[in-house]
């Protein structure tokens, strides 16, 4: 075969040939190029912690509609909890204290995220929030993705993104993301990961990720295969940079897809329980297992916009969080069975807590600050900051002592060993949630 | 490499304009046509085919939205009385009471969103049956342009007199089109100038009004924004029309790229309008849209005819006062329109994907909520915008997720099926692609039964420019797995896999 002729471009070509030909050609599928980088570099080497290989992994689990972070993270010990919130407030005796002196205790539903938190995989990050507090859904769900107060422009996993394809070889795509560098599972992609570039895969079950049309007739696939196997032509690529980039994206495209459906497709090492969020992190672990080189998945939670009838240690509040706390202790058991545990971070929060009085509905309404949880062997466990104060509030609602995107600047910056200050434009201290 | 395309504004020729060149006319000034709308094209000639696309108002009998087609008081502000009223009832604690107005707010907020969701079908809907094309793309432009997204201002009906905004000045006047800008109520509430206000003024509808919206980066200073600021204090709105509030206006001395006096948001825009630069920022991002991206360097081999292209439409849409029509005509009349290097270059823009889909193929409609949520999940979700910046376009509309939904939406047309299984009511519709024969009959009375020359016609349909060796082998060797036979499920599949060539996401 005469690799530097036209025969040079196609798909199974690459596929047979692998990464040790890859510099050679000039249509390479972005993917294979970085992984060919990756896979050049031995396997310990500049690593920053012994025994953590580089290929970090971040989950992010997103709470959506709002949790109730009083109840989620509660100070039994504080008589204006239960004077503020006398049918929903949790009794003291059942609450898992965090510790033998502890005045906050996980919510009764959460034996599960306690157990991780016993093992030192879980850290609490106590009174999270931003300045000038937005109750909207909309909007707040928008400044946390954005990591900007106005809650106007690009995701900010997005824009981690973006600056890796900024620094990759404008010809080659040498060093940029793989297609699948990022991935949610869900309907959406959520906006957080939509860089000005870089777009990430979504889809809710991996059978949507693929071309439909082998649906319609057994005999679309041979001309399919036929499709997608095709030469680009060398003229094309110098005359029409267009034709080319999509020949190339759509290289990439297939064997994602290949590579995504394959991973879904086995079973995994533990029982998850029956949940959507558990479904969804069961996939996000085959995928870790099967090697992708996906950096970021991203699964989401809803229903926490909990306005009436919210319930107390058992109910509706108290069912999400124990669908929160089973999916992510069987995601852990799964990753450790795997060997996988210290390479992945996870991540959850929610746009924003709820008010600390509770209201004529028994229910909450839309608040302000609240906790975030940060999970996986590379956390310093424990709980950061304090409790904030139930009595000193800001129109009702709790005030912050810790922006997130203090949060974001240790994940970014200690975990994915990005320039945080470029991502969040502007410097955030990190927080020191992570061992490092 | 390509020869670098001509830079020449001059006429295309009667006789170089075919099939080829209409085809390319209707992607670009509209969203595609039908065979036998490029063969019509073609027939009559440059000039008139032209004309067509941009005289809209020459084509009657589409109408008109009206005011009343959606509801303008959803998101109506509670009365004086009614706050008054919300206030005592926080301050006694009737927290009963405060709920019930929360609520309120809450049902008003649930319906508006589903009234932005039902324009977001409704202008899809102009896009695929306009008779005008061109006039919905134009506003589709304007969207992008003075890009404002209903995610941060939350109130729909101001949304669709925006658009309405944009529609009426489609093809008119681009300086009428800014006077009327900053006293648009979406705008003014995107861009917070309803706080722009004389004791402390905020910069961001001056500043975008000339970064984004006429000069261009650069091309003011920093003391321009801040007096023109200034000049836009108290241009606020109440509901859906514009209000003037003239305590909240400055009326100081303001000096602004170069003019000076007790300027207000007139007399900046009339300033903005003096500008050279404005027509040169306005034709470069018409030509974007219309033609190509601009080469990224002046060593590019392209950069040198493309810039004398720019400054010769800008000496255009100076002379016309801003008149958007007679720079546009120039352009797509002209032989650098039409040039080789300029045809199938283009990534189309999910709109142009979708609608160009439906209105070339003539494939049913079948579910507009369904085509909306493709186009949001294709990155363009109209009515939403990313950021003040509108959408970036190119290459940014492809990756590998975008892509399979970009082909498996047109599977969904042809077929009816979701990428979920048969959608049951969707799929009610059954395609007949046999339509699209007629053109070739009509020159070849029997091709259509020849696999060949069906294949071959339907490749220069679809994708433009000569059929490749391979392409036609591949799909010759489809008809001829089914028995050679030119049936309707043959050529609908012979569509789907011509719309997973990658070479089908250009115009």
């Amino acid at each position: 075969m005469d690799l530097h002729g036209s025969k040079a471009y196609s798909r199974r070509a690459f596929l047979q040939r692998g990464v040790t030909l890859a510099s050679s050609a000039v249509t390479v599928p972005y993917f294979l190029q970085s992984s060919a980088v990756a896979l050049a570099r031995p396997a310990n080497a500049g690593t920053s912690v012994a025994g953590v290989p580089e290929e970090r992994v971040l989950v992010v689990v997103q709470l959506a509609g709002g949790n109730d972070g009083l109840n989620t993270v509660i100070p039994f010990e504080d008589d204006s909890y239960y004077r503020l919130r006398p049918q929903i407030g949790i009794p003291g005796a059942q609450v898992h204290k965090l510790s033998a002196r502890s005045s906050i205790g996980l919510h009764p539903a959460m034996d599960s995220m306690k157990e991780l938190y016993d093992d030192g995989l879980l850290t609490v990050v106590q009174g999270v929030g931003y300045p000038n507090p937005n109750r909207s859904h909309f909007t707040s769900m928008d400044i946390w993705h954005t990591a900007d107060t106005s809650g106007v422009g690009d995701g900010w996993l997005g824009r981690f993104f973006d600056a890796q394809c900024a620094g990759a070889d404008p010809r080659t795509g040498k060093g940029a993301p793989a297609g699948h560098a990022g991935v949610a599972v869900g309907r959406d992609a959520p906006l957080a990961m939509q860089g000005r570039q870089y777009r990430p895969i979504s889809f809710e079950t991996a059978d949507m990720f693929r071309w439909t049309g082998l649906d319609l007739h057994p005999s679309m696939a041979q001309p399919y295969e036929e499709i997608l196997e095709s030469e680009l032509d060398p003229t094309v690529e110098q005359g029409n940079p267009s034709a080319a980039f999509l020949t190339r994206t759509a290289m990439d495209a297939q064997v994602a897809s290949a590579k995504i459906r394959r991973a879904v497709d086995t079973d995994p090492l533990v029982r998850y329980p029956n949940s959507g969020l558990a479904r969804q992190l069961a996939m996000v672990a085959s995928m870790i297992r099967a090697g992708l080189e996906t950096r970021v998945y991203y699964v989401s939670l809803g229903g926490f916009d909990t306005h009436a009838g919210q319930g107390g240690a058992g109910g509706q509040h108290a069912n999400l969080l124990r669908t929160l706390s089973e999916a992510v202790n069987a995601f852990y058991k799964d990753l450790q069975a795997q060997g996988n545990d210290g390479r992945v971070l996870t991540m959850s929060f929610s746009e924003f807590g709820r008010r600390v009085g509770q209201n004529a509905s028994n229910g909450t309404d839309h608040g302000a600050a609240a906790p975030m949880f940060l999970m996986g062997p590379m956390v310093r466990p424990g709980v950061h900051g304090g409790h904030p104060s139930l009595t000193d509030l800001d129109a009702g609602d709790l005030k912050y002592h810790t922006d997130f995107r203090n949060v974001y600047s240790a994940v970014l910056g200690e975990w994915l060993k990005a320039d945080s200050s470029r991502v969040l434009g502007g410097t955030f201290k990190p927080l020191r949630v992570l061992k490092t | 490499m390509s020869s670098p395309p001509t830079a020449s504004l001059r006429p295309i020729t009667p006789d170089a304009f075919g099939y080829e060149q209409a085809r390319h006319l209707l992607l670009r000034a509209g969203f595609g046509g039908d065979p036998n709308q490029i063969r019509t094209l073609a027939d009559w000639g440059p000039k008139r085919a032209v004309k067509h696309l941009i005289e809209v108002g020459a084509i009657e009998g589409y109408p008109e939205p009206r005011a009343n087609s959606f509801e303008g008081d959803l998101m109506r502000q509670p009365t004086p009385e009614e706050l008054r009223e919300y206030r005592r009832a926080q301050e006694r604690g009737d927290e009963e009471r405060v709920a019930q107005f929360r609520a309120r707010r809450q049902r008003m907020q649930r319906a508006d969103r589903s009234q932005i969701r039902s324009m977001q079908r409704w202008w899809l809907e102009r896009m695929i049956e306009s008779p005008k094309p061109l006039e919905e793309k134009m506003t589709l432009f304007w969207h992008g342009h003075f890009a404002t997204s209903y995610r941060a201002i939350e109130h729909s009906y101001q949304m669709f007199l925006q658009n309405q905004l944009f529609r009426s000045h489609a093809l008119g006047n681009f300086g009428s089109m800014l006077f009327r800008i900053i006293r648009d109520p979406a705008m003014i509430r995107y861009l917070n100038n309803d706080r722009n206000v004389a004791r402390s003024p905020n910069e961001n509808l001056a500043r975008e009004l000339m970064e984004l919206f006429s000069l261009g980066e650069g091309n003011y200073s920093e003391r321009d924004i801040k007096e023109g600021a200034r000049a836009l204090t108290g241009y606020s709105f109440s509901e859906n029309d514009f209000l003037f509030v003239p305590d909240r206006h400055d009326q100081g001395s303001k000096r602004i790229l170069g003019r000076s006096g007790n300027m207000d948001g007139d007399d900046f825009v009339r300033a903005i309008l003096e500008q050279r630069d404005c027509s040169e920022f306005i034709a470069s991002k018409l030509y974007r849209f219309f033609v190509r991206e601009l080469p990224a360097s002046r060593d590019d081999p392209d950069a040198k005819p493309v810039s004398a292209i720019l400054r010769r439409l800008a000496a255009t849409f100076r002379g016309s006062r801003y008149e958007i029509a007679p720079m546009l005509e120039q352009l797509l009349l002209s032989e650098h329109f039409y040039d080789p290097s300029n045809l199938q270059r283009q990534i189309k823009s999910p709109a142009e994907l979708v609608v160009g889909a439906v209105r070339s193929m003539r494939t049913p409609v079948r579910d507009l909520g369904i085509l909306v949520d493709a186009m949001d999940l294709m990155g363009q979700s109209l009515f939403f915008p990313p950021n003040v910046a509108g959408w970036e376009g190119g290459r940014s509309w492809v990756n590998t997720s975008t892509l399979f939904v970009r082909q498996n939406i047109l599977n969904f047309l042809l077929t009816g099926k979701t990428p979920s299984g048969y959608d049951a009511m969707a799929s009610v519709e059954r395609y007949d692609p046999m339509v699209l024969l007629d053109d070739l009959r009509e020159t070849d009375p029997d091709a259509d039964r020849s696999p060949q020359k069906v294949v071959s016609y339907l490749l220069r349909f679809m994708l433009g420019g000569e059929p490749t060796p391979d392409k036609m082998r591949t799909l010759v060797g489809f008809i001829e797995g089914h028995g050679g036979r030119v049936t309707p499920d043959v050529v609908t599949g012979t569509l789907a896999l011509i719309a997973a060539m990658p070479e089908y996401q250009l115009c």
